[in-house]
């Protein structure tokens, strides 16, 4: 019994890590699924999201806030790809990969700008912030809600992309731009469809992540957004259930690592994790082999 | 005589820094069986991915039912009633067949439940197979489902750049009965073909194709016993 008290708070942690780290990749997963782009400033429109949260709760009660957070996150993620992705769409994909990597450090940038550089403090979420005692492990509520909540969005998510006319033609551009415009398919729209729900998700994620900490600074999207790409890797980039499963096997593992002692260890593991994988299995758990038949 | 459903009109199409096409026109009837042929290189497909808007031409006129479409996004001429089954196929390999055929009505607004039976009725083959991905099919399913999922769209002119491509005789003699079919139900085709024996065969009206400009035209028959387009194309 003292052991399940002892080791049941970390399983507990990583689960809910797990969550919210899969909501996160599942914009890598999608983004790179249509557009074959490693979206590096998604970390970033997380830390976004985080500081979109405690400017708007500072002035705003939280029912009024938190759907314009949801709301200005999903407009970021537009913006950005009209921007800074869809004029470059007939480049070489390096020079998108290179624009992502300017849009995050220019988000990055603007945040320090307006934080000055401090530390801005999170706003404390009721009855998602409350301590709850299961099986005499105390714990925060967030940490029960999140996995539910994530199980939730991504098998709404994977129902959308199966059964609707949208999620069909997801699925079709990702193959083939060019056909699915024969189609009549607007192929701009669905791509900023897919920056909008891998934005939402991200701050959902948001959300949940950083109510387990006490504030956000403009990097709080760094390690969390390359933790979670590592996910998406991991589980096969381009596939969502890999993402999710990729997500919840390093939310779970750096906990139990943490349980064990070894904190400062719990990174490398995620990082030692990516290198393996892509010397042993280089497309990821559920990666797709490429046996295109012509 | 029936009307003329399409008309190019001098159009002339740059392609990857040469001129592919230099300066054509032609008519297509509607209800009639058209098809443009010549070597490679001649500029088939251009002409029929500038019709389509997936390329911009340089200069002429494209007009459909009496609307110029000229610069107008595929989308928008989907929804007029052209539809291109592509060189290639290029169904989609990881959705079912059901799903490529519910991709190819994408525009419809409307009740697709008779147009599947309309197109599972003519490749029944395609009905025993709905729920296989498209990349498990054969070529010559594929090519069956690359011509339904345009035939979803409910369009009123078909065109198919080389059909035949890369099938065996037999099944590229089922597909030409199927371009037959269609037409008879009233919907007009615009054929692209390098077997030209086949396309002139079923063809009403037939344009020969050289290096970016139209040389001779003329019935189907006519070019088939015609000495020149025999010897260049014909191999005889």
């Amino acid at each position: 019994m003292s052991f399940l008290q002892n080791s049941l708070p970390y399983i507990l942690a990583g689960i809910s890590v797990g969550g919210q780290y899969a909501l996160i990749a599942i914009g890598y997963t999608m983004v790179y699924g249509i557009l074959r782009l490693i979206n590096f400033a998604h970390g970033d429109v997380f830390m976004a999201a985080g500081m979109f949260m405690v400017f708007l709760s500072a002035s705003l009660p939280l029912g009024a806030a938190i759907p314009l957070v949801l709301l200005l996150t999903v407009l970021l993620g537009f913006l950005i790809e009209r921007a800074a992705y869809k004029p470059l769409r007939s480049a070489p994909r390096m020079s998108v990969m290179i624009s992502a990597i300017g849009v995050s450090y220019l988000i990055q940038n603007c945040a320090l700008y307006f934080t000055g550089g401090l530390a801005k403090v999170y706003p404390q979420l009721p009855w998602l912030s409350d301590t709850v005692t299961i099986f005499g492990a105390v714990t925060k509520r967030v940490t029960l809600v999140t996995p539910i909540l994530t199980i939730l969005l991504v098998v709404g998510l994977s129902l959308f992309i199966r059964y609707t006319k949208v999620g069909i033609a997801m699925r079709a551009v990702s193959k083939d731009f060019e056909t699915a415009r024969l189609m009549g398919i607007k192929v701009n729209s669905v791509i900023s469809a897919t920056f909008i729900i891998g934005s939402l998700l991200a701050a959902v994620g948001s959300l949940l992540y950083f109510t387990n900490y006490a504030s956000v600074t403009p990097t709080s999207g760094g390690m969390p957004g390359l933790k979670c790409f590592v996910a998406a890797v991991f589980g096969g980039i381009g596939s969502i259930p890999g993402a999710v499963i990729g997500a919840f096997i390093i939310g779970i593992a750096e906990n139990i690592i943490k349980g064990l002692g070894w904190t400062t260890f719990s990174v490398v593991f995620t990082f030692a994790l990516l290198i393996i994988i892509l010397l042993v299995k280089p497309t990821g758990l559920f990666g797709e082999k490429a046996t295109d038949k012509v | 005589m029936s009307e003329t459903i399409l008309s190019i009109k001098d159009l002339k199409v740059n392609y990857g820094g040469i001129e592919a096409v230099k300066g054509i026109s032609f008519d297509v009837e509607e209800g009639s069986i058209v098809t443009l042929i010549g070597a490679n290189g001649a500029g088939k497909s251009s002409t029929l991915r500038t019709i389509a808007g997936l390329v911009k031409p340089a200069s002429g006129k494209i007009i459909f039912r009496g609307d110029d479409i000229t610069n107008c996004d595929t989308n928008v001429i989907v929804r007029k009633g052209i539809t291109l089954v592509p060189e290639g196929r290029r169904i989609f390999p990881d959705l079912t067949v059901q799903e490529n055929l519910r991709v190819g009505a994408y525009l419809r607004n409307d009740d697709i439940f008779a147009d599947f039976q309309w197109v599972y009725d003519l490749f029944p083959r395609l009905k025993e197979r709905t729920w296989q991905p498209g990349g498990t099919l054969s070529g010559g399913e594929q090519q069956m489902l690359a011509v339904a999922r345009a035939l979803m769209s409910r369009p009123k002119l078909i065109m198919m750049d080389e059909p035949s491509l890369g099938l065996a005789p037999l099944v590229v003699r089922g597909i030409f009965d199927i371009i037959r079919e269609i037409n008879a139900q009233g919907v007009t085709v615009l054929l692209i073909e390098q077997n030209a024996n086949m396309a002139l065969k079923v063809a009403d009206y037939a344009y020969v194709l050289e290096t970016g400009r139209i040389g001779l035209s003329g019935t189907g028959k006519e070019l088939l016993t015609n000495d020149d387009v025999r010897k260049a194309y014909l191999g005889s």
